[in-house]
């Protein structure tokens, strides 16, 4: 007891083990890979179909078509129109959620065990017998324009859009959004789509994930009636570029009239996912802007009060994604906000950072891993990282230990070498009238304007 | 599926809920203040959400900022939020830290005035004035979370004003303010503390006891005016607002009834029917058929006193006018409201809702803020295992019923966003390049 009477501060108490969940891989004969981690908690089951048919795989001038397939797969079939088939899902309780990110499709659904073997029956007519009615595909291509078209008006998005676009080269997919860009979707149609899909779409590129209450012998069982007799060509892995546009800094105004804030995103070309720094990279970027009490944060939020919250990143990708630090600012402090940007991105690489900021990122890394993976839906997004990434299978119960190992001149060193400040590519979605001028004397590069289309006014 | 609970109460008048669940090494805390936007005085809009924003800047033996770096450093995720009844605040840590996330909630429940200071208070109210540009004025459509409450709500009703604030208001707030509010509304009595995971009910009880139990009790909370609301508006409310927009998109709001009633879960399964994924009405219909819809929802806001809100929100698709929206949307309820719901939708409705409840139970946060949730709302965190049976037991007849009393245009209120003129040239111009025409 202390002078008020509360009591003191605890120690924690000896903390309980924990593994990730065990889980087997196994090939059938048609070359489709499973993936089955049985978890007891709650009544749930979540399958993951997981298609090496990624963004990165679209084709040059037709980008957004790798998109546009995966959502037309549930848009009608040998068996069922797109109504249908939604009405075939949902009546199970659950809905088909697609996606698709640089690396691959994923198609999700999350069900009750004792629906479980209806699921992946229509999971499997899905992916194996989309018809693509032109009709539909035309509809989803026009859903997908009226999101671009929103994107103009929306600063976060645009900012990220636009930082892909001055950060690589005009050759390299990176450049324009995942999901294409009004000029190549408004080039797709049916036959795009239907040539993507039996270009990707093949048992040997897809994998099953299944995480929740099931047994491996059960999904094994379900799996090969569903998905057994599956047939399909031999699909190549697509290498992606990239590479950067500019070798030197440079700032990037898109107008946004009577903006009270700028969305900024400050970065360059990062670093592919298998690398070997990964383990100092994240906790590197931890002490940087990946946690609240990171330097950037503090700095920007807690100390000038300049935004809501700033933090930075690295998107991991099989070819190497963005490093971007990413905040919105009132728009008279704009290129304030930079220079203190600016200022811990350089002192990140001058020294190392103290042990308290070390322990407190490894600490953070190592002591919340078991409460990433909670539910059953975020196991299979792991399990289909070790896959997508091609990690290894005992990635996760290494990682911890991989954490730990991390020294403070590991974090000084990749630094140095992975954060580059006169790459840096700075996007400034806001009001030119009111940053221009202040940026301009800044002086971090030459200040280009844009309108939301990416054209240069200026 | 039945969650184990368990609760007491301290003589400070702090109730606690436990839920048990040691398949992780990880425990929820949560804790639930009843008090929200309503409780603020007037020329003070705003002020409980800043407020919630000075629980982070420490309490007698916390400093600024370190609640968050303690738990961080615990290896926990933490976070708080406020609405329009309540403020919540909650950290999911690994098992061996449960007593730290306690004590941390503890020390700001109990002694949270000697660390404020008027340098913390104008750094979060400029903060705060930055999520307000963030989130409503410079974000499109931003602006419909407080111009559909000013809509739906008379004025003076504790809902009708601004949760976020206006920036007068932010401004005003003084240090003054923070230690009355803290004194009337942050009191045990006026809390609920859950905890859910993986602990031992003994220690929990007595690490309980020992940093909440010394705490004073409240003297009462200030009576809020009537929240009793007529169930229907009487008449269609209309705005329209044009706005830096791309695309016109109407929200349409109807009072319901109020959550946690019999009637709420007719009026939830008729929100899902109506817009809950794309096998519902509105999707099927606007969206895929008829594609006059880019997007199409529904949703309840689930307030448990004075009157609920069951709101649509449809964005058109590039090239339909707002009128036409409008026009669209109101027939598709008026079919709802003349012909009835069938069993195959409620079915489906219900099979959605069930899986969502049961995913989401599988996070330990989850479950503490539904416990906290309803031995807030009602004394009773037992009634979360109640609720799957709730939703079984709506019958089409029941949602039929709330479509013909609920949905009609004498109980409507509707806010319909249309592109301001100069971006309404270019949405027309890049809706034409799009089409190719």
């Amino acid at each position: 007891m202390n002078a008020t009477g509360a009591p003191p501060r605890p120690a924690p108490g000896p903390s309980r083990v924990y593994h990730f969940p065990r889980f087997e891989r196994l090939t059938l004969q048609n070359g489709l890979s499973l993936v089955v981690a049985p978890v007891a908690k709650l009544p749930v089951v979540t399958v993951l179909a997981l298609v090496d048919a990624g963004a990165a795989c679209d084709v040059p001038g037709r980008e957004g078509v790798a998109l546009l397939t995966a959502r037309a797969l549930a848009e009608g079939t040998a068996r069922s129109d797109g109504a249908e088939l939604t009405e075939r899902f949902e009546r199970l309780g659950t809905a088909l959620d697609t996606s698709t990110d640089w690396d691959s499709t994923a198609l999700r659904v999350t069900v009750t065990p004792a629906r479980l073997a209806a699921a992946l029956t229509l999971l499997a007519e899905v992916l194996r017998t989309p018809r693509f009615p032109e009709r539909e595909v035309e509809r989803l291509k026009q859903e997908r324009l009226a999101e671009l078209l929103q994107q103009r008006a929306e600063p976060r998005g645009l900012a990220d859009d636009m930082f892909g676009r001055f950060a690589y080269a005009a050759d390299s997919r990176y450049a324009l959004p995942d999901g294409g860009t009004e000029a190549t979707v408004s080039s797709l149609n049916r036959d795009a789509v239907a040539q993507f899909y039996g270009a990707r779409y093949a048992p040997g590129s897809t994998t099953l994930i299944m995480v929740g209450d099931v047994s491996a012998d059960a999904a094994r069982t379900i799996a090969a009636e569903a998905f057994g007799d599956w047939s399909g060509p031999a699909v190549p892995t697509i290498a992606v570029s990239d590479r950067a546009l500019r070798s030197t800094r440079a700032v990037h105004v898109v107008a946004k009239a009577d903006a009270p804030q700028s969305e900024l995103r400050v970065g360059h070309v990062g670093v592919p996912r298998r690398h070997p720094d990964y383990f100092p990279i994240i906790v590197m970027n931890a002490i940087l802007g990946g946690l609240f009490s990171s330097r950037i944060n503090l700095n920007l939020r807690e100390a000038h009060a300049y935004t809501y919250g700033a933090f930075s990143s690295f998107d991991w990708r099989r070819a190497a994604g963005p490093f971007t630090v990413a905040t919105a600012v009132r728009s008279d402090v704009t290129d304030a906000a930079l220079g203190e940007i600016m200022l811990e991105i350089e002192r990140m690489r001058a020294d190392a950072v103290t042990d308290g900021e070390l322990s407190l990122a490894t600490s953070y890394l190592d002591g919340v891993f078991p409460i990433r993976f909670e539910t059953t839906a975020a196991i299979a997004n792991a399990l289909a990282s070790v896959v997508s990434y091609g990690l290894p299978d005992d990635y996760f119960d290494q990682y911890r230990a991989n954490v730990r190992a991390v020294t403070a001149a590991d974090v000084l060193r990749v630094a140095r070498v992975h954060v580059r400040p006169e790459q840096l590519q700075v996007v400034v979605v806001g009001d030119p009238d009111v940053v221009r001028e202040p940026l301009e004397q800044r002086a971090l590069g030459p200040v280009y304007v844009y309108d939301a289309e990416g054209r240069a006014i200026g | 599926m039945r969650l184990p609970i368990d609760t007491f109460r301290l003589p400070n008048g702090l109730f606690v809920t436990l839920s048990e669940d040691h398949t992780a090494p990880l425990v929820a805390v949560n804790v639930w203040y009843h008090v929200g936007s309503a409780n603020e005085r007037e020329g003070r809009t705003g002020f409980a959400h800043l407020f919630e924003h000075m629980l982070f800047q420490g309490s007698e033996h916390v400093g600024a900022n370190e609640h968050f770096e303690l738990v961080q450093r615990a290896g926990g995720t933490l976070n708080g939020s406020t609405w329009l009844d309540r403020t919540n605040y909650f950290e999911t840590v690994p098992s061996n830290q449960l007593a730290l996330a306690l004590w941390l909630e503890a020390d700001r429940m109990g002694r949270l005035l000697p660390a404020m200071t008027q340098q913390k208070l104008d750094t979060q109210r400029d903060v705060v004035k930055n999520e307000r540009r963030w989130s409503v004025d410079n974000q499109p459509y931003g602006t419909w979370w407080e111009k559909l409450p000013a809509l739906a709500f008379p004025p003076r009703h504790p809902f009708h004003h601004s949760l976020i604030g206006s920036m007068e208001d932010l401004s005003a707030a003084s240090l003054e303010d923070v230690a009355q509010f803290f004194a009337t509304y942050y009191t045990p009595d006026n809390a609920v503390l859950s905890i859910a995971g993986d602990f031992d009910p003994g220690e929990a009880r007595r690490l309980v006891q020992e940093y909440y139990g010394a705490i004073a009790a409240g003297t009462g909370r200030p009576p809020l005016p009537s929240m009793q609301l007529p169930p229907a508006f009487g008449e269609w409310r209309r705005e329209v607002v044009p706005d830096a927009v791309m695309l016109p998109r109407l929200y349409l709001a109807f009072r319901s009834p109020v959550f946690g009633s019999d009637a709420y879960y007719a009026a939830s399964v008729c929100g899902a029917v109506l817009g809950m994924r794309r096998g519902s009405r509105l999707h099927r219909s606007l969206v895929r058929e008829r594609q006059i819809a880019a997007e199409a929802s529904a949703f309840t806001f689930d307030l448990p006193k004075g009157s609920d809100l069951l709101v649509i929100d449809v964005t058109a698709r590039p090239g339909v006018d707002a009128e036409v929206l409008e026009r669209e949307v109101a027939r598709e309820v008026d079919r709802l409201r003349v012909e009835g719901v069938t069993d195959a939708e409620v079915e489906r409705a219900v099979a959605l809702i069930e899986t969502d409840f049961i995913t989401a139970m599988q996070s330990a946060g989850e479950r503490a803020d539904k416990l906290s949730m309803f031995a807030t709302y009602f004394g009773d965190p037992r009634l979360l295992n109640d609720q799957v049976d709730r939703y079984r037991r709506v019958r089409a007849a029941d949602v039929s019923a709330f479509a013909r009393e609920r949905l009609g245009p004498d109980n409507r209120a509707s806010l319909l966003y249309v592109p301001q003129e100069n971006d309404a040239e270019r949405a027309a111009a890049a809706s034409l390049a799009a089409t190719g025409t």
